[in-house]
């Protein structure tokens, strides 16, 4: 798996991205597949960058890989901040008209939504979250 | 991100090109804010919006409720990907789509 260990803050999301893109591109992932995999990363790397370490700052490492059988992109997001799951979290109501709606929680909902499969551990002190998605 | 803006008296289009990400859309945002006041009616064309993450739909709410106490705010040309992300989060239900 290729490897990108840098601080978890909004700032760095353009280097996450061309790094995720990077590896797809080559892989030739289809369009449709990059663009749900580039929004899970982007809603994952804010949301650690949000709230990981907050107030403080505190590193992430996102690694992807490609597997086959099937074919599918492997991303994994690790950082040492609070354990906290997101799949814990209940989804919110998208059936409510735009007057009631939360604009919170949308993101992991969207994560959850478009990817094949997202998985979660505490391990070694770190959050591990790992998304799956078939190309 | 690119934003095109074309004004007809009180309605405002504004097409929206490129990414509406967490780094752009407070792009969008500022420039909605500036042109609330005099807008009545507003359109959002995405013809060429590639891509819309949770950040993006945000400034989407947000303009959809402002502009539901005026002349209401249509949304255009909406290509697959971004059609499905509206599909999934239930926008595409919330949002006037053209």
């Amino acid at each position: 798996m290729k490897e990108l260990k840098l601080d978890a803050v909004t700032d760095n999301l353009p280097q996450v991205m061309s790094f995720v893109d990077e590896a797809l591109e080559a892989a030739d992932c289809p369009m449709k597949a990059q663009m749900q995999i580039d929004m899970a990363v982007e809603e994952i790397f804010v949301n650690v960058s949000s709230y990981a370490y907050a107030p403080g700052v505190g590193p992430v490492t996102v690694k992807i890989g490609i597997a086959d059988d099937p074919r599918r992109a492997i991303i994994v997001f690790e950082d040492q901040g609070v354990p906290y799951d997101p799949l814990a979290k209940a989804d919110p109501d998208v059936t409510l008209s735009a007057e009631e709606r939360q604009v919170g929680g949308l993101g992991i909902f969207m994560v959850k939504k478009t990817m094949d499969d997202m998985s979660y551990v505490y391990e070694n002190n770190s959050n591990i979250l790992t998304l799956t998605k078939r190309l | 991100m690119n934003i095109g803006r074309e004004r007809n008296g009180n309605e405002l289009t504004l097409t929206v090109e490129g990414r509406l990400d967490t780094n752009t859309a407070p792009q969008l945002q500022a420039e909605l804010e500036k042109e609330y006041n005099s807008t009545e009616k507003l359109i959002l064309d995405f013809k060429d919006l590639a891509y819309i993450s949770s950040a993006g739909l945000r400034v989407l709410l947000l303009a959809h409720k402002t502009m539901s106490q005026k002349g209401g705010l249509k949304v255009r040309n909406v290509g697959d990907i971004v059609g499905e992300v509206f599909s999934v989060t239930g926008f595409a239900d919330v949002l006037d789509i053209q």
